[in-house]
């Protein structure tokens, strides 16, 4: 599969209507008194791959931790508006606001005590789904959506730990869309893992998105090019650009952009 | 028994090393690696002797009673008969009412520690709890004698004698001295391993299950929950430590247990325990048969505690190693 047909597909599917799904305002982050962003301002549209790029500690993590208010459970605070389906993501229940946005971390984190089935249903099981042949067609079906039924089918009461790491990440992606969220949030899902497995993450964000709302963060410029429909580029902790992935790396209209993308920082 | 385990691998790697630099051995290194071995053969040594001569010195019991020395509850030294069933049973009774009164208390520290407290708060609460551990046994009996005892007598007990009188645990009379205060001191006393046990545990959990959890959409019980769940045999293994501790722990409960060798549920009747009667009853030893038989149950208490050690070290080892590589 090469990036370019694949680029060329995404022109094709993301002709039709393009909403906002979150929007972001005047966003300014902090831990104490250390500001991790300033001002940053942007639109996550509807069923589209938003790829965040730029150098270590520009505040890419932080960024896509306060848009499901993970960024609180560390002491973070941050001023500013983020809206979810112009619902401002304050007004939410944090439980809820996360169940609708939800997360796939850079390393693995399985639940080390639970089965690969349990760890897939763990956040229905804590919506207090319990009906049990309900579960399983879920498990089966969230976990062929991420590619690993056919691998793991036989050992579902194996510990999830037991999985390889990329396995374990196909496992945690199938974790959060079991609940069902609109929005998935993932920081560097693949930097940990090996050529292959990063391949098949790939794949499956280019599947995801048909039903998902993806941010991804990324520090793989090819990676960032070929899943994504959008690209924002952060620089110490202000957006620098933001435009459609194409425009963005064909033709940046800033030079620190055109810079980082070139590899001649970051 | 760590010891050993800790000191042939450190050999493995000396004699790896080795090998690699073409055997070109250090005078130092030859030196300390043989003092070190000196070390720990003394300490496995210093047990072996004890062992056999608990052992040796108890023959004369072994032989007499055999198996009934255990489960005869006839200890009557004017008649040189002695069975130690309520020795055993008031050592393993009183630590485990311990346990049930310490466990959910030292739970309840060790998660408000690790999960709910600000971390200002964190390091003063540890070392208090830390400090319980410090204050010496004795000072548990005379607070034991002076304050516990009068108090359950005159408030605790009547109370749950009127309104759980029903229970086999609170039937007879009561004198404040006895099973039930005997478990509340030993629970205080047992109190800080299994805290800062189970605090390390939790802390050794990475913090990246916590945020699996939560972007889930667990609120923060539930996370909690999973924390508790993924740190289960860690806190099992603090358990049987604090029961290791129980067990063993002698002055403070022979000061509230009431000494005498009964085997009752009820929480209000005297006791005995293993150490309680070798502290007590050495001195009075007065037949070559009634020695020997203390020193049985010298050696059932010094198996019995080894044992329990020993199983709670590993598991706690082998939980930290465990998720000192995930983390
Ligand atoms: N828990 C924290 N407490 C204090 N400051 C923090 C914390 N986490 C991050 N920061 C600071 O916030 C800034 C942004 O960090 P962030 O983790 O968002 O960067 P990043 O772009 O994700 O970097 P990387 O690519 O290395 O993951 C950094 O300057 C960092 O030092
Ligand atoms: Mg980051």
């Amino acid at each position: 599969m090469n990036s370019l047909t694949k680029t060329e597909t995404i022109e094709k599917t993301t002709k039709p209507e393009l909403k906002e799904k979150m929007s972001v305002k005047y966003l300014c982050a902090y831990f104490g008194d250390v500001q991790a962003l300033s001002t940053v301002s942007m639109s996550i549209y509807k069923k589209r791959v938003l790829a965040i790029i730029g150098p270590s500690g520009c505040g890419k993590s932080t960024f896509i931790r306060c848009l499901n208010r993970m960024h609180e459970v560390v002491g973070g605070e941050y001023v500013g508006e983020i809206k979810l389906d112009d619902v401002d993501i304050k007004k939410f229940n944090s439980v809820i606001l996360r169940r609708k946005v939800g997360m796939v971390f850079q390393k693995p984190n399985p639940f080390p005590t639970m089965s690969v089935f349990d760890n897939v249903v763990a956040g229905l099981k804590l919506n207090g789904f319990r009906n049990k042949s309900k579960l399983k067609e879920i498990a089966e079906d969230c976990l062929k959506k991420v590619a690993l039924w056919d691998e793991v089918k036989d050992s579902l009461n194996k510990a999830g730990t037991s999985l390889s790491g990329g396995q374990q990440q196909r496992l945690c992606i199938a974790r959060t869309i079991a609940v069902e969220p609109e929005v998935i949030l993932m920081d560097e899902p693949a930097s940990a893992l090996d050529p292959i497995s990063t391949a098949k993450i790939e794949e499956l964000i280019f599947d995801l998105r048909k039903n998902y709302t993806i941010v991804i963060v990324t520090h793989n410029m090819q990676q960032a090019a070929r899943v994504s429909d959008f690209t924002a580029f952060l620089y110490m902790g202000k957006l620098v650009e933001y435009n459609k992935t194409k425009k963005l790396f064909i033709s940046p209209t800033e030079k620190r952009t055109e810079d980082y993308i070139a590899g001649r920082f970051g | 028994m760590v010891l050993k385990k800790l000191f042939s691998k450190t050999e493995e790697k000396f004699f790896h090393s080795n090998t690699l630099q073409n055997n070109e051995r250090h005078l130092g290194d030859y030196i300390f690696h043989n003092v070190t071995r000196l070390f720990a053969f003394f300490v496995l040594g210093l047990m072996l002797v004890m062992f056999l001569e608990l052992f040796i010195e108890s023959l004369p019991s072994i032989n007499k009673f055999g198996l009934s020395f255990i489960t005869s509850s006839e200890w009557n030294p004017v008649k040189d008969k002695y069975g130690a069933l309520p020795f055993i049973f008031g050592t393993v009774y009183s630590s485990i009412l311990a346990l049930m009164i310490a466990l959910p208390l030292s739970i309840g520290v060790a998660v408000f520690l690790t999960e709910v407290a600000p971390t200002w708060l964190e390091q003063p609460v540890s070392i208090l709890v830390e400090l319980l551990a410090a204050i010496p046994s004795i000072v548990y009996g005379l607070f034991g004698i002076f304050v516990l005892a009068p108090f359950l007598k005159n408030v605790v007990e009547p109370f749950l004698q009127t309104h759980f009188g029903f229970l086999p645990f609170f039937k007879g009379s009561f004198y404040g001295f006895g099973m039930l205060s005997a478990a509340l001191i030993l629970s205080i006393m047992i109190l800080p391993i299994i805290t800062s046990i189970s605090r390390d545990v939790m802390k050794a959990i990475p913090d990246s299950l916590r945020e699996g959890a939560y972007a889930l959409g667990a609120t923060k019980w539930e996370t909690i929950k999973i924390v508790l769940i993924s740190s289960r045999s860690g806190v099992l293994g603090a358990t049987l430590l604090g029961f290791g501790r129980a067990i063993g722990e002698t002055m403070a409960v022979t000061m509230v247990i009431g000494n005498r060798p009964e085997i009752s549920l009820s929480l209000f009747d005297a006791g005995h325990t293993m150490a309680s009667v070798l502290a007590n009853e050495f001195t009075e030893a007065t037949s070559s048969l009634y020695v020997s038989s203390l020193m049985e149950i010298g050696l059932l208490f010094f198996l019995i505690t080894i044992i329990i050690n020993s199983i709670a070290r590993l598991i706690v080892n082998n939980v930290t190693k465990k998720y000192g590589k995930i983390a």
